[in-house]
């Protein structure tokens, strides 16, 4: 057992010609919740798909709980994804379930647990992030996308995991449920004790729910330090994002 | 411009890498199907889905390719006397190749392209990665029931509609050209064997099994959104229409040579 529950060293990552990551070092604390910043195709999404094992990196190596994971497959694999929780961009609900078989996929199909002990399990988690029982059994097309998010959010901490991954969690939001969800994602990362790992590029969550931020850029980690020094980190880089200028040493993406 | 030669190398080096992803992406939905854990409410739902709702589309096709084909039949073979043979010649076309490429065919635009297009968007849509983060295979909670399903139902549907395309034929034959109903009933039952009909339901396993498995590909390497998947459904349908094709030209070869 060590303190760090996640590790990235090295990482690199190529898509043909492309190099998306190019040495990603990184690593998450029990306990902790990191954000990472960075403009759009800066590799965050590509960093955490390999962090989760859907993507392998070409060199380098993941270190989860002290274990290598780096090519883990079968029964490691599945541990370790466990121990994992995953809310994706788009919610990535899947539309032939309706939301309570949604949030109990896991339990239903991974730990076997009966359907009537998921479905309570599941209306249980949908309270913790405010949706009433009603709402379990719609299907997702019939919720809003606010809505879509707190479900995606409650599938991912059903489990009671020791890490969950948030990739732009606010994406598409207005501005108030996207501040909902930041007090949901730390009262929910702080309820369970749960590592966070959050990618996003909208500063106001960053700010809410950070303990560190670090930003990637060009595939590398250029700067990480505590979330209230980010607007005075001294990285030309970093001033520029989060003050959102366009002129500076990153080129706007147009 | 390019050297014609190297165009060629190109394109049969596509040809066999995509081959060979294809077997691998096979080998694992087979290996996923005949392992557990298996998902049977999955199964059964996709079984109506591939199955059930293909009733009509099957049914209609069938009928229509059994009318005609007697229609031809007797036209042919008035040529020569041999009108009496259209209740065989009917029976052994339907049951041996017919019943079974039409429908074979039509599930492939049906189920295979409805698959490709299911599964692209889950895939656009992080619904697949999803799957995977939540510890349940693609493999098994996916492909494996649809390729069972797939499986399972052909056959059915193959049988049914051997059973409407000959009374296709009767209906023509008997309301249209003259015949006896009960003679047309006889001779087709006294022609028919069981080794017509098993030709066809082989046939019919091996088809159910391309359907789902160029549904399932092909949505699973769909990519770019709303074209990416369009383009998925195209090519599964078109792949599993000519290799449909091209296995039951083998297949029929195979069944003579054994005598079958």
């Amino acid at each position: 057992m060590t303190d760090t529950l996640l590790k990235l060293e090295g990482v690199e990552k190529s898509f043909g010609k492309n190099q998306v990551l190019r040495g990603v070092d990184i690593d998450v604390a029990r306990g902790q919740s990191l954000v990472i910043i960075g403009g759009s195709g800066s590799g965050k999404s590509v960093m955490l798909k390999n962090a989760l094992g859907l993507m392998t990196p070409d060199k380098g190596r993941i270190f989860f709980d002290g274990e290598d994971v780096t090519k883990a497959t079968g029964k490691t694999r599945e541990k370790m994804r466990a121990r994992i929780g995953m809310l994706f961009q788009s919610g990535a609900l899947f539309d032939s379930l309706t939301v309570w078989e949604n949030v109990a996929f896991r339990l239903l199909n991974s730990e076997g647990t009966r359907r009537k002990d998921a479905k309570e399990r599941a209306i249980e988690t949908l309270k913790k992030v405010r949706l009433g029982a009603d709402v379990g059994g719609l299907y997702p097309a019939e919720i809003s996308g606010g809505m879509q998010k707190r479900v995606s959010l409650a599938r991912s901490i059903i489990s009671e995991p020791d890490l969950i991954f948030f990739d732009e969690p606010t994406t598409g939001l207005d501005p108030i449920t996207a501040d909902a969800i930041n007090d949901l994602i730390r009262e929910m990362v702080g309820g369970l004790g749960a590592a966070a790992v959050t990618i996003t590029h909208d500063m106001a969550s960053a700010r809410k729910i950070a303990d560190e931020i670090a930003m990637l850029f060009e595939g590398q980690i250029i700067w990480r330090g505590p979330a209230k020094d980010v607007y005075a980190s001294g990285n030309a880089y970093v001033d520029q994002f989060v003050n959102g200028r366009a002129d500076g040493p990153i080129q706007p993406a147009i | 411009m390019q050297n014609p030669i190297q165009l060629i190398g190109r394109a049969t080096l596509g040809l066999f890498g995509e081959v060979g992803r294809l077997a691998v992406f096979a080998g694992r939905v087979k290996i996923a199907a005949v392992t557990p854990r298996w998902y049977g409410g999955e199964i059964l739902r996709q079984m109506v889905r591939i199955g059930f709702y293909s009733l009509p589309v099957v049914g209609l096709a069938a009928v229509f390719i059994g009318a005609a084909l007697a229609l031809n039949i007797y036209e042919g073979g008035s040529r020569y006397g041999a009108e009496q043979f259209v209740p065989s010649i009917v029976v052994l076309g339907i049951t041996r190749e017919l019943g079974v490429v039409i429908t074979g065919l039509m599930l492939a635009g049906r189920v295979s392209a409805g698959i490709a297009a299911e599964i692209g968007a889950m895939r656009v849509t992080e619904q697949i990665d999803a799957l995977e983060t939540l510890s349940a295979s693609r493999y098994r909670y996916l492909y494996a029931p649809r390729f069972i399903a797939a499986l399972i139902t052909l056959p059915m549907l193959v049988a049914l509609a051997d059973v409407i395309g000959v009374m296709g034929g009767w209906l023509v034959s008997v309301f249209g050209l003259g015949f006896d109903s009960t003679v047309y009933l006889r001779n087709t039952l006294d022609f028919v064997t069981t080794n017509d009909i098993l030709a066809g339901l082989i046939k019919a396993v091996v088809f159910g099994g391309v359907i789902a498995i160029m549904g399932c590909y092909q949505g699973d390497r769909s990519q770019a959104g709303a074209t990416g998947v369009g383009r998925a459904a195209t090519l599964s349908m078109v792949g599993a229409a000519v290799l449909i094709l091209a296995f039951n030209y083998v297949m029929s070869t195979l069944f003579v040579e054994i005598g079958l």
